[in-house]
């Protein structure tokens, strides 16, 4: 499986996801923003950071960089697109997902690690989560807070495209476990598609049990178990 | 020609910052502050010719670039 991790100024966590990938013996590469054209990769990784600043609106100036169209084209054709906080961010304002993250409800940035309900096994990303969907990760970002208008939040759900909630240590999903006011506690969203995933957690840096925890580890492998049935 | 722009959420969406403010005036004594939205302001200097060409450029960037219509309306002013 070969995939591209997209570096913009400004990003951070575009390092952390390179060695996640490469652990999982995914074959990346690193694509400069100004690059006009993606190589060929399975999966294209919109890392977390605070590109360009978050000047005008988190991810705003990054969704209008050279590459990016490459990147919605890879979407759009089916190939898959993983966003990690300001990589969703960045899909949101691209379009190629829908609502809106604001600012986090108490306007503080949130650095700790919270508990997911994995909403959906069942697509190319969080298949390994089958057996635990009751799940660690952290979190850092300013903003995270899902919003969209009734008739989106009610689609996202009928049709299954949640694919992580705010929850307790026992998946309990409530208000209080909510750490920055999202709609419906809503911590990750799938295309119609379920190839592009966006995610405010970082599943990168829950990789390994002796620096942190292995939760995150199923995400890669989830992909991986992708690539081993296709071949 | 100049022109500037106020980008500010849409009435419906939540406006934290705005209500900090509105808050922090009412600490202050300001007893008769109804609401408090906070913004963001643009000046932007366009070479064009004809006000209509002008319009058109205005209006695609505020909708493409400079905000994001699903939380936000914009004002555009003509100096």
């Amino acid at each position: 499986m070969k995939s591209s991790v997209v570096v913009f100024p400004g990003s951070n966590c575009d390092r952390d996801v390179a060695v996640a990938l490469k652990k999982f013996n995914i074959k990346n590469q690193m694509v400069w923003h100004e690059e006009s054209s993606l190589p060929k990769s399975d999966l294209v990784v919109l890392p977390g950071g605070f590109s360009y600043g978050d000047y005008l609106r988190s991810g705003c100036i990054a969704s209008k960089s050279k590459i990016i169209n490459d990147v919605i084209k890879h979407g759009k054709n089916g190939g898959l697109i993983l966003g990690i906080c300001n990589g969703f961010q960045i899909l949101i304002e691209t379009g190629l997902l829908p609502g809106v993250l604001l600012r986090n409800k108490r306007l503080r940035f949130i650095s700790k690690s919270v508990f997911l309900k994995v909403e959906n096994t069942n697509n190319i990303f969080c298949k390994n989560y089958k057996k635990k969907n009751i799940i660690e990760l952290p979190i850092a970002h300013n903003e995270g807070n899902y919003f969209a208008n009734n008739y989106l939040i009610q689609k996202l759900e009928d049709l299954n495209l949640v694919a992580f909630k705010y929850c307790n240590q026992e998946g309990k999903i409530e208000k209080n476990f909510n750490p920055n006011g999202s709609l419906n506690n809503i911590a990750g969203i799938l295309n119609e598609n379920k190839n592009i995933l966006g995610m405010m957690p970082h599943p990168e840096r829950f990789i390994d049990p002796y620096l942190s925890g292995e939760d995150g580890s199923n995400l890669f492998k989830s992909l991986l178990n992708l690539y081993k049935n296709e071949n | 020609m100049k022109v500037s722009i106020t980008v500010t959420l849409k009435k419906d969406v939540l406006d934290p910052q705005g209500k900090v403010v509105k808050q922090t005036l009412e600490n202050m004594g300001y007893s008769k502050i109804q609401s408090v939205r906070q913004g963001k302001y643009f000046e932007i200097e366009v070479e064009e010719s004809g006000e209509e060409n002008i319009r058109k450029t205005v209006d695609e960037i505020c909708k493409k670039l400079l905000t994001n219509t699903v939380i936000e309306d914009y004002k555009i002013n003509y100096n």
